[in-house]
């Protein structure tokens, strides 16, 4: 296995980024798709949910929204193909999936971020409550995916919107998934501006390597 | 003796303005509206590609069918454009062998379908209808329409337009419907005649109907929603 010169490899790098930035328009582009019809109940009689404030609304419009969303569905899902691609033909997949044996890790770490406990030795590129958050959100993105894939196309796809429920229920795990990112976000964020610019730039020029 | 720097920027430095580049193109209006139109046409062109004519929409028993005063109405400019139905005629034309009008009465000779299917609106509501009508693929027959064309234009009472792909008309389950829940077609739900294409959103199935014309070309004036900014596929 070659050593690389990196914490981040320029592929993982740009994944991330493109996943972030992918995100985000999708998050945005979602919530204006959402406004045209902010119920998942009946049409007739209407009840909405709540209509997402404009503010965060990507697309001015039903049709302008669409566009955005499909094109930066079709680009996450290219950036995600070449991810986990990247990840399993180099094998360092290891160093940010989350297994049975990092559960013992997780409560050290968050002891160690949030109350003052020791910090824990590293034992990779990712810690357990790294790899357990990433995870997490990596999953959430395909979630977003297959259940997107599944409103797109509900009769090509019919054996797909049937498992998850119908496609009714389909449209509410999209919107879940998308719930779940807005949740691992602001968390992110977070821990990256607490733990430094160092590690931020890193994300960007790959930082170095661990020895 | 020491070289002086290359002028030509290196490879690292060219890839470092790639962000700068993808973020211009977000920011200037028009190439960011060049950029999602294309994303929508590749969207389109793979949808097209991923029809498989094989596959059905799910058909539903009479007891799961939404209540017709459930079935909602979206109407381009009004819900009643006022047809005389007994001078309707649909005028047939383009690549077919018998153009020309025909009568409802033409239609009725075709063997009468019924199917229950699911109507999704791209808004992001769906419902169950009770539809009933004549196979499209067989009213194509009745005209010796070019089985090879690109694609259905239809045009409507009220100046509501769409283009439909060949593929698509074809369908088994594509319907020139007459006839919703038992009973002809409300004017509002557009009587004489509407398309029922379980394979496609609801913006895909005029109603109101007054044209066929079948041509090889996918023109600029492709669809009421489509040219506002659409899919014009809008397939399921």
């Amino acid at each position: 296995m070659n050593v690389n010169r990196f914490e981040h490899p320029a592929v993982v790098r740009v994944c991330h980024w493109a996943f972030a930035l992918a995100v985000l328009v999708l998050i945005g582009s979602a919530l204006e798709v959402f406004a045209a019809f902010p119920s998942f109940g009946e049409k007739l009689p209407q009840s909405d949910l709540f209509v997402p404030p404009s503010i965060v609304r990507v697309g001015g419009w039903l049709g302008g929204a669409l566009q955005w969303h499909f094109t930066f569905a079709w680009l996450l899902t290219a950036a995600m193909v070449i991810y986990v691609a990247y990840q399993i033909v180099t094998g360092h997949g290891g160093q940010v999936l989350f297994t049975m044996r990092d559960v013992r890790g997780v409560w050290p770490m968050a002891r160690h971020y949030f109350l003052s406990g020791p910090k824990p030795e590293v034992t990779g590129t990712y810690n357990p409550l790294q790899k357990l958050a990433y995870s997490v959100a990596l999953f959430l993105i395909v979630v977003s995916l297959v259940t997107g894939f599944a409103l797109y196309k509900p009769v090509q796809l019919s054996w797909l919107v049937d498992a998850l429920g119908g496609f009714r229920l389909t449209r509410i795990w999209h919107f879940a998934a998308m719930c779940g990112l807005l949740a691992f976000i602001p968390g992110h964020l977070v821990m990256v501006a607490l733990h430094g610019w160092r590690n931020f730039v890193g994300m960007w020029t790959g930082g170095s390597c661990l020895k | 003796m020491p070289v002086p720097p290359s002028p030509r920027p290196t490879r690292r430095e060219l890839l470092k303005m790639l962000p700068v580049a993808g973020a211009a193109v977000l920011l200037h209006p028009d190439w960011r509206s060049h950029l999602v139109a294309h994303g929508l046409a590749l969207s389109d062109a793979i949808s097209e590609l991923t029809f498989n004519p094989r596959v059905s929409a799910p058909a539903y028993a009479d007891h799961e069918v939404t209540p017709f005063d459930r079935f909602p109405l979206n109407s381009y400019l009004v819900h009643d454009p006022e047809i005389d139905l007994d001078e309707w005629r649909l005028e047939v034309s383009g690549r077919v062998a018998r153009p020309g009008e025909y009568s409802l009465r033409d239609l009725s000779q075709l063997p009468r379908v019924r199917q229950n299917t699911r109507h999704i609106c791209i808004e992001g509501w769906d419902v169950v209808g009770s539809f009933g009508g004549v196979r499209l693929a067989d009213v194509l027959r009745l005209v010796g329409a070019d089985p090879y064309a690109r694609v259905l234009e239809i045009s409507c009472a009220d100046d509501y337009y769409d283009s439909l792909d060949m593929a698509t008309a074809w369908h088994w389950q594509s319907l020139l419907c007459d006839e919703m829940y038992g009973r002809p077609l409300t004017r509002e739900h557009g009587a004489p005649l509407r398309l029922v294409l379980p394979t496609k959103l609801g913006y895909k199935q005029p109603k109101s109907i007054v044209g066929f014309r079948v041509s090889d070309v996918l023109g600029p004036k492709r669809g009421y929603w489509v040219d506002q900014g659409y899919s014009w596929y809008g397939g399921l």
